[in-house]
């Protein structure tokens, strides 16, 4: 996911990289030079106080080592790759060091990116390395001293190895238990002396495993749906069946007489069923009679949204009040040039719904402005700010426990926290401190809106005498996800372009005019994993493998060409490494036909060769061929888990993913008409990381994965059959 | 009313209506919150239990359903079980909430098939949904646990 508006943190500026500043100024939706509220503000009430080791490291008495993790895991291994940077710096036992999540607290948790507590924009390992590392280091340090103090030695004779403090020369030694109490009494160094990169033992080594496989392999962990506890509640809440509708009048009577069902309340977003268990708050939801005001709810169908897209960026529609076109490339003189030969293409892509294998819920208690909240917390500090103002308190005194989430792809972080925010209102109407689970269905989920906004491309560019780009007109009309920033605002929403913009294929050509148009409409739409690149992706690759065609050249051959033009070296060596391993150049094997694409997303760039064949109708995916360049790799095992699971998300939503309306109604329901991509579905996937010098830093892994696989197919599609493919998803319904 | 069920190896009595789903039987009523929630339409198979050895969608079983069937959940796999020793071998999880009913249908496709061929995986896993697209470790689990490929058949491979 992409992220709000926060002024970055004042120490995340020291040891930040060009490229991880782009990645800032990508993820907070080029927000950076708006004045925004300090962190201070956002953690106004909160704790400040940390154990010995400071905020990020606990050890136990018996010397075991616990990473405190900022970021939540929802999947993406994140926990596995934090912890190693501690115990790499700290050289801890990596058998026995452990992690849990840490609280919910701004003033000691902020991403150092976005100055907030969130985790989004492939961000946890990238904006936490340089603090993860002097954490580690520190910790190390206080042992050394200890040690030194207590063995009369130098301190810089001492070495540590796994949690085991030496001194050759005397032969002493230590665990970090025995010497504990003294290390943590050692004041800890103001800049500790950080390892020689090429030094790293774990880092970068198969050893960077998950922690939580066995937990999530016995049913052991614990995720919100599983919250229980004696007192506890379970809500279920009757939407509106069009956004921006709200309830008109309502008859409990049914719904109070299915047993177990405790209380019915309306509240801002519908009527609440609150009962002892979760089958009666369903049955009870179920009978609940409704009246709805549609005054103000969006009544269009999603056909007719993308028909006036089409229109607007065809220059065949009239802009509204407040519509206007933002440039956010252009250059030299598209005009004068673009006359000749042209390729004209517009592209398609619906509304996506994140479809977590866990629904949103939350778990909330509330006593007069005290609230306390237990669940899958994305973004703790815009939580707490939209809890507070319910309770009429600091947004740092709300108390948030979170457990790990059944996936996010980014849902369960929004400006409106808007299933955390029904959550409160329910548990604020029960009061008294009791624990309320509000539990949505499959069906609550789907249709509540949060999607990846529908968006259309239209793009037409002329070749030079080679075939390579002349002039390049590109018009981009969606909704704009950061609208609804509580900060910040104006200017180009960067996640609606970012793909596009900075593409080595623009850097390339030499004229270019390339417009965004955000048109407002009532469906709420929201980051959805690799954000802009989603579509942005999908049209530059897709495109310029249309113009490769009709350069003919080869299309491994005619990127190569572009990159070397923009300087685009990172780009230039993963599809150097993707092309070596697949094998191209070579005959595909019978019956497949292969396709490349490559896109940068998140400071890192990916390409992928996959191999694709028309099975029964329908595309099918088999071997794919992954390049990454991530700056140095953490965990090589959940790189790789990253490019498989995004490599299914992505070909999930190029393939089948669609959300559509009609008449404002939500028309899929469920797995059974949204369709995903199943374990039959699933491809082949390759992982080949770009090995990088030592100490290169560290960048996003999480979404690259996912918006290169879309291009590569219909790359290969294109190959196969002569025809461009122009809207998703390719398979129909 | 008062309904008996063989949950584990154990006879557990339950007060529920007929009509409940076991699902939320075994969930808010005997607390093994293994067995999950993703659909309640038997499309994603995260709420998967075995009756007798065969996998059943618990969301959509009645317990007035079940009769003497002996059901099992992930809980009654044991944590050392093949298949559980597999999953973590290959670090097959990401978010893990589908897991649970991935690895069910796994172990009744073993009870059936105990080498299976990768059709029979594809055929019985196709009714697990994984959105965080862990498939290709859970095939390759399931090949590690039926001792079709060595356990430290890491699935990521290097420049």
């Amino acid at each position: 996911m992409n992220a709000p508006v926060f002024r970055r943190a004042a120490s995340a500026g020291e040891g930040v990289s060009r490229r991880q500043l782009i990645i800032t100024a990508t993820a907070v939706g080029g927000a950076l030079m708006v004045g925004c509220s300090p962190t201070d503000l956002l953690a106004a009430g909160a704790e400040g106080e940390t154990g010995p080791f400071g905020a990020f490291v606990k050890i136990a008495p018996d010397g075991a080592v616990t990473l405190v993790c900022k970021h939540i895991e929802f999947g993406q291994g994140t926990h596995a790759g934090l912890a190693a940077i501690v115990a790499e710096e700290l050289d801890a036992d990596w058998s026995k060091v452990a992690w849990e999540h840490a609280p919910a607290n701004a003033k000691l948790y902020a991403n150092g990116g976005l100055g907030a507590q969130l985790t989004g924009g492939s961000t946890a390992i990238n904006n936490s390395w340089d603090q993860l590392r002097q954490a580690g280091a520190a910790a190390r340090a206080m042992f050394v001293q200890a040690a030194a103090n207590r063995w009369n030695v130098p301190a810089g004779e001492i070495t540590v190895k796994d949690s085991v403090v030496s001194h050759a020369a005397s032969g002493q030694s230590a665990d970090f238990a025995a010497l504990l109490a003294d290390a943590a009494n050692v004041t800890p160094p103001a800049e500790p002396t950080l390892k020689d990169p090429a030094q790293f033992t774990l880092i970068g080594t198969d050893r960077v495993r998950r922690k939580d496989s066995l937990a999530k392999s016995t049913g052991q962990t614990r995720f919100t749906m599983d919250v229980q506890a004696e007192t506890l509640l379970v809500a279920m809440v009757a939407h509106p069946p069009r956004f921006g509708a709200k309830v008109a009048s309502f008859d409990a009577t049914a719904a109070k007489a299915v047993p177990g069902v405790v209380e019915v309340y309306e509240i801002p977003t519908g009527v609440a069923v609150v009962a002892e268990t979760t089958w009666a708050a369903k049955q009870g939801r179920d009978v609940l009679t409704v009246t709805w005001d549609e005054a103000k709810a969006e009544t269009r169908s999603s056909a007719d949204i993308a028909e006036r897209f089409r229109d607007l960026a065809a220059g065949s529609a009239a802009l509204e009040k407040g519509e206007e076109w933002q440039g956010f490339e252009t250059k030299g003189e598209v005009a004068a040039q673009a006359d000749g030969q042209a390729l004209e293409v517009a592209y398609d892509f619906p509304y996506l719904a994140h479809a977590t294998m866990e629904p949103m819920n939350c778990v909330a208690q509330v006593d007069g402005n005290k609230a306390k909240l237990t669940f899958a917390s994305q973004g703790p500090t815009l939580d707490q700010l939209n809890v507070a103002k319910i309770v009429a308190n600091l947004p740092g005194a709300i108390e948030i426990e979170t457990l790990p989430a059944g996936g996010s792809f980014g849902r369960r972080a929004n400006f409106q926290s808007d299933f955390v925010v029904e959550c409160v209102q329910i548990a604020r109407k029960v009061g008294g401190n009791r624990p309320v689970k509000l539990v949505w269905t499959r069906e609550d989920d789907m249709a509540a809106g949060y999607y990846r906004p529908l968006v259309h491309h239209r793009v037409r560019v002329t070749t030079d005498t080679d075939g390579y780009p002349n002039t390049w007109t590109h018009r981009i009309v969606t909704q704009s996800i950061m609208k609804g920033a509580p900060f910040g605002g104006g200017g180009v929403d960067e996640t609606a372009v970012e793909g596009a913009k900075g593409s080595p294929y623009l850097k390339a050509t030499p004229h270019v005019d390339a417009q965004l148009l955000t048109p407002d409409a009532g469906v709420p739409v929201l980051w959805w994993r690799s954000v802009g690149a989603t579509h942005t992706a999908y049209v530059m690759e897709h495109t310029i493998e249309q113009l490769a065609r009709r350069a003919g050249q080869d299309p491994v051959a005619y990127r190569r060409a572009l990159y070397e033009k923009a300087g685009a070296k990172r780009h230039l060596a993963v599809l150097d490494l993707a092309a070596d391993k697949a094998g191209w150049g070579e005959p595909a094997p019978e019956g497949w036909t292969r396709g490349v694409a490559v896109h940068e997303s998140f400071g890192s760039v990916v390409a992928q060769v996959a191999e694709v064949k028309m099975e029964n109708g329908e595309p099918k995916v088999g071997r794919v061929v992954t390049a990454i360049d991530c700056g140095t790799a953490i965990s090589p095992n959940q790189i790789a888990a990253q490019m498989e699971g995004g490599t299914c998300y992505g070909l999930s939503a190029a393939l089948y993913g669609q959300v559509t309306l009609t008449e404002g109604r939500v028309d899929q329901t469920n797995f059974d008409t949204y369709r995903v991509l199943r374990h039959n579905e699933a491809p082949q996937v390759e992982t080949y990381i770009v090995a990088q010098p030592a100490g290169t830093h560290p960048t996003g892994v999480g979404e690259p994965g996912t918006p290169v696989i879309g291009p590569a197919v219909a790359n290969a599609l294109l190959a196969l059959t002569g025809e461009a493919i122009t809207a998703q998803p390719f398979v129909k319904v | 009313m008062a309904i008996t069920l063989d949950v584990n190896g154990k006879p557990l009595t339950v007060e529920a209506a007929g009509d409940t789903p076991l699902l939320w039987v075994l969930r808010d009523e005997l607390g093994l919150t293994g067995t999950k929630y993703g659909c309640g339409i038997a499309q994603c198979g995260a709420c998967t239990v075995l009756a007798d050895g065969a996998p059943i969608r618990s969301c959509l079983t009645p317990v007035s359903a079940l009769g003497s069937a002996k059901i099992t959940t992930i809980e009654g796999l044991g944590g050392d079980h093949p298949l559980q020793q597999a999953w973590v071998a290959l670090d097959v999880p990401q978010c893990g909430y589908c897991q649970s009913g991935q690895i069910m249908s796994a172990a009744a496709l073993l009870e059936q098939s105990p080498k299976p061929t990768d059709e029979e995986i594809d055929g019985a896993m196709a009714g697990n949904i994984c959105r965080c697209g862990a498939y290709q470790r859970i095939h390759a689990a399931i090949k590690v646990a039926s001792g079709q490929a060595p356990a430290d058949a890491s699935p990521q491979t290097d420049a």
